[in-house]
């Protein structure tokens, strides 16, 4: 319910002119809800920034999602698989 | 990875019948101005409060669940949060050891000190996600979370579920 909640939250504020980009954990919830731009990781519900006290890897999420804003050839709903890269 | 494998078998079977409310059709902003020119606020449905703030409504007290929000100051200090979500169904260990998890405050404090993201805006939100009704959500405290941080001139947004 959570992937959902973020989602709804989402499309508000895009239609009142804020770019959003939304962690996703759960993939049904993220194809059927379709937020306008989302980024799904293959974490555990509770983890959705992978580790807890681990600066550079919850970076590595985040700078993965604020890349989605800056595709100027993304067209709604986006949604893309995070890539672990880090060890 | 997140998947409803790591639910109980009753939860499964409800997300299976459950009715995902569908957003038709997507709105979209395209992004402005360059990220590094850009403000930034934090959306987690963590169900995080501040010491001075009412906890969520628990499934007793709302049974479609809790749309109300908490206004988070970008100021706070993430170890005085409380986590209030009413949901057994994932771990809460790790958003109890770092709030970072689900309300990334001090990453986006250091992406603005980098450079990377232009500034963070003044107050962030909290939701309880556990929302199994959310028609309050999408008429009343949805768009008026987004009134106000429209009204800050927030122009991005990162959204974290639990």
């Amino acid at each position: 319910m959570c992937n959902q909640t973020v989602s709804l939250v989402a499309a508000e504020l895009e239609r009142q002119g804020i770019s959003t980009v939304v962690v996703q954990l759960l993939r049904e919830a993220a194809e059927a809800v379709r937020p306008p731009r989302a980024l799904f990781v293959p974490f555990h519900h509770g983890y959705p920034l992978d580790r807890p006290n681990d600066p550079a890897r919850q970076h590595a999420v985040i700078e993965a999602a604020l890349r989605l804003l800056e595709d100027p050839g993304a067209t709604p709903p986006v949604l893309v698989d995070y890539t672990l890269t880090a060890p | 990875m997140g998947s409803l494998d790591e639910f109980t078998l009753p939860v499964r079977l409800y997300l299976n019948t459950y009715r995902w409310r569908r957003i038709d059709p997507v709105p979209w902003t395209p992004l402005r101005r360059p990220l590094a020119e850009s403000r930034l606020a934090l959306v987690t449905s963590a169900a995080f409060t501040l010491p001075d703030q009412e906890p969520f409504l628990d499934s007793l007290g709302s049974l479609g669940g809790d749309s109300s929000f908490r206004e988070i100051p970008v100021d706070a200090d993430l170890s005085t949060l409380t986590e209030s979500h009413r949901s057994g169904s994932f771990d809460h260990e790790g958003i109890h050891q770092d709030a970072n998890l689900a309300l990334p405050l001090d990453r986006a404090r250091e992406l603005v000190a980098a450079g990377r993201i232009g500034s963070l805006n003044g107050r962030h939100f909290s939701f309880m996600g556990s929302i199994t009704a959310p028609g309050r959500l999408m008429r009343d405290s949805a768009p008026e979370a987004a009134r106000r941080l429209a009204s800050d001139g927030v122009e991005i947004a990162l959204l974290v579920p639990v």
